[in-house]
């Protein structure tokens, strides 16, 4: 549907022209191998240095420091199993929280059956964990606390700066999921010590199968691939030349405008609140209003059927997310409000999604607020 | 009558990923309505390996709804099917006797959970792939009549239906033949086109039967003797036996094949006599509960019935005795009619409602069918 509205922007985005554009010509005219010694590979290596340094000028990182991947998944993976196989020597405790996104939580549970301990650390009904948790969580043998900077599901934020204080002097090291943090929070790890970072390209307008994982100097990490020397051998294979160009571009797109764009994305929240709140429709903010990312917001429903309301937005055009979906489409309840709350509380499944990017604007408000009404119009017409 | 704008018409279609709702949706879109193509998700096959069988089925609806251009989407009634199909069907097991979960799907889940959920999407109407008719008459009654092909005719299954619910039903399919549907899917090269049908009670499929039910009802042995009490054998629990049912006894030897003609669930003796005419398999009157009317009838109606899904018309008398209880007297001798299956009440072509049969008789003397 060309005149969708979509406020599914923690989903995926689409790729913005500009870095579209910077993509185009590594595809068919500077198309060698970076590992080529000749002009054509020289070219692509020139590109491949540029992006990195362009990535790392981003996050107060040096090139060296950037780690290209496949996107979220395979950085969070790199990161937990990383680290835990190169310092599996040191101890096997590792400290996460229940609301991670699956590619932490499922690592971890497949370490689980390694013999490793995980601690897992529930929210608040605000859904944060706090630093003092991860202080007493922490033992001699902890080797790992990973953490997500911002939820996906509720764009709750995490206490990453504090976390990464508490663990400074620590030998414990710290990695955080920052995939949906980039380029809304503040990132430099100049000024945090994080020793490992992971991001994905297509949250931020660029392609899907393109992130980076930020490793710190002198971490110690056990690859997962195993093939060429490219990347310092921690991730090898033929560098992804035209994605990483978007890649870089996109970062650097979002880092120069984050003011900008947090303002705008702030707004346009701001602006879905206070037109539920002037149609007079019943909800309530799943987690806090303040503490949580401007792009994100989980609004519980209490009159709805999830799957109803989802299906009737969807029918008019209007794209936002009701938790994860299984193979045959029924909608299950999302591993993020159950930790916050309880399985059997009603929010759990009467929760919705709308996350907001740089093509958001008032047109995509009004008629969300419009397609929302209409529903639940029509289901109190129906309930008599 | 005021015509009608088909593409301001809603139409939800329930679509299992066969080849009848698959040609039910195609025919609605080619009619030029605004079609929603709708998979319910009603039993949890999850099995040992993890994997949900639904979901092939709901990938053949994707990809018939893509070729077609609807939007698809999935409603998961597991929780509803269980408390009033799956649970009504247990229970009458329990009684001894045989329900008819389809019956009961149709009338809870497809036409009472699935069509409000349609309602909610601001559909103006639900349809399915069932074989039956729906016509309004020029007072405004909705009728509903059997489907044109005699052999695939499912308004057996769809006399628990009531006005309400009849009104917002479409049945695209009713006025074909099965053969016509298979061409018209193969035609619009439907990649269900070839699809086999699905056969046996849907949560159930190609598994046995017996050891499906025993997870839930655990059977007690007990003696299987003849209607004069001799001993011929032991049965694994009345509930896996149905009126009239030949294989599985376990008895053979010399003269005619062993049939079940009765149960007596008090003594947990499962009734078994020679011959397929045995003539306690055959009654006359029945007593009929649960009984819903599609459009009001008279006290006492003349008018043909069956008793199980295919039977051939049976001309009968029904006597109301209460709001949803009837007597029906049988005007021909009638073999098995098995408690907990509907009995369905014809005028001709039309399904005026039916009930479920309750107590069967041979005249005045009732039959051990329970």
């Amino acid at each position: 549907m060309s005149d969708s509205v979509y406020l599914d922007y923690a989903a995926t985005t689409p790729i913005a022209p500009e870095v579209f554009e910077a993509m185009r010509p590594y595809f068919d005219s500077v198309y060698g191998n970076p590992s080529s010694l000749h002009q054509k590979g020289r070219e692509a290596k020139k590109a491949l240095q540029e992006a990195k340094q362009k990535i790392a000028a981003c996050i107060g990182a040096v090139a060296d420091e950037i780690i290209f991947t496949s996107g979220g998944t395979e950085g969070n993976n790199l990161a937990v199993f990383g680290v835990c196989e190169a310092m599996q020597s040191l101890g096997k405790h590792i400290i996460t929280t229940s609301i991670e996104h699956h590619s932490v939580l499922k690592a971890c549970q497949e370490l689980e059956q390694k013999g490793y301990e995980i601690t897992y650390l529930n929210p608040d009904e605000t859904g944060c964990i706090t630093v003092e948790q991860v202080r007493a969580a922490l033992r001699p043998d902890t080797i790992l606390v990973s953490v997500m900077y911002v939820n996906n599901e509720t764009g709750s934020v995490q206490p990453i700066a504090e976390i990464a204080e508490l663990l400074t002097e620590s030998e414990t090291y710290f990695h955080t999921d920052a995939v949906q943090a980039f380029g809304t929070e503040k990132i430099d790890v100049s000024l945090f010590k994080v020793d490992l970072l992971t991001m994905s390209g297509h949250k931020v307008n660029a392609p899907k199968g393109i992130g980076f994982l930020y490793i710190k100097e002198n971490t110690k990490l056990h690859p997962l691939f195993f093939g060429g020397s490219q990347q310092r051998k921690l991730r090898p294979g033929t560098e992804n030349i035209p994605y990483i160009v978007g890649l870089a571009t996109a970062c650097q797109m979002h880092c120069e405008n984050r003011a900008q764009k947090r303002e705008h994305l702030w707004q346009m929240k701001m602006e879905l609140l206070s037109r539920l709140r002037q149609k007079q429709i019943k909800f309530s903010i799943n987690g806090s209003e303040a503490a949580s990312a401007p792009h994100i917001v989980s609004l519980c429903f209490p009159e709805i059927s999830l799957s109803g309301f989802l299906t009737s937005l969807d029918l008019d055009g209007v794209c936002v997310s009701g938790g994860s979906a299984c193979t045959s489409g029924s909608v299950r309840g999302s591993h993020v409000l159950i930790a916050m709350y309880q399985e059997t509380d009603a929010r759990v499944l009467s929760s919705v999604r709308f996350s907001f990017g740089i093509y958001t604007d008032l047109t995509d408000i009004k008629r969300v607020v419009v397609s929302i009404e209409k529903y639940i119009q029509r289901t109190k017409c129906l309930k008599g | 009558m005021k015509t009608i704008d088909k593409s301001q018409t809603r139409v939800v279609v329930g679509m299992s990923g066969g080849v009848d709702s698959s040609v039910a949706a195609l025919l609605l879109k080619e009619e030029g309505y605004d079609v929603v193509g709708v998979f319910m998700k009603n039993w949890d096959d999850t099995n040992e390996n993890g994997i949900c069988t639904a979901a092939k089925d709901y990938e053949d609806v994707a990809r018939v709804c893509d070729m077609l251009s609807i939007p698809y989407y999935s409603v998961n009634f597991e929780k509803e099917y269980w408390d009033r199909v799956f649970m009504y069907f247990l229970e009458t097991y329990q009684k001894g006797h045989t329900p008819n979960p389809d019956v009961m799907c149709n009338k809870e889940i497809k036409f009472k959970a699935f069509l409000s959920y349609a309602l909610e999407l601001g559909a103006d109407y639900v349809a399915t792939g069932h074989y039956a008719r729906v016509i309004k008459d020029e007072s405004g009654q909705t009728h509903m009549l059997r489907g044109i092909d005699q052999n695939k005719d499912q308004s057996y299954f769809l006399h628990q239906l009531s006005q309400n619910q009849i009104e917002k039903v479409l049945f695209p399919l009713g006025g074909f033949f099965k053969p016509e549907i298979r061409e018209l899917a193969q035609k619009a090269g439907l990649p269900t086109a070839q699809k086999k049908d699905s056969t046996g009670i849907c949560f159930i499929g190609e598994r046995n039967f017996k050891a499906f039910l025993s997870q839930y009802l655990p059977g007690q042995k007990g003696e299987m003797v003849t209607a004069d009490g001799k001993i011929m054998g032991t049965h694994d629990g009345l509930m896996y036996y149905t009126i009239g049912q030949r294989h599985g006894l376990g008895i053979g030897g010399n003269g005619e094949p062993w049939f079940v003609i009765g149960k007596n669930l008090k003594e947990n003796k499962l009734i078994v006599g020679q011959g397929f005419h045995h003539e306690k398999l055959y009654a006359n009157r029945v007593f009929v509960h649960a009984v819903n009317w599609i459009v009001p009838v008279e006290e006492n109606l003349s008018c043909t019935a069956k008793f199980r899904y295919r039977q051939a018309d049976i001309p009968v008398t029904v006597r109301k005795i209460s709001k949803d209880m009837v007597e029906v007297l049988c005007h021909e001798w009638v073999r098995a009619i098995t408690p907990g299956q509907g009995a369905v009440f014809y005028q001709e072509e039309e399904c005026l409602g039916g009930g479920l049969i309750d107590a069967v008789y041979q005249d005045e003397q009732r039959c051990a069918y329970m």
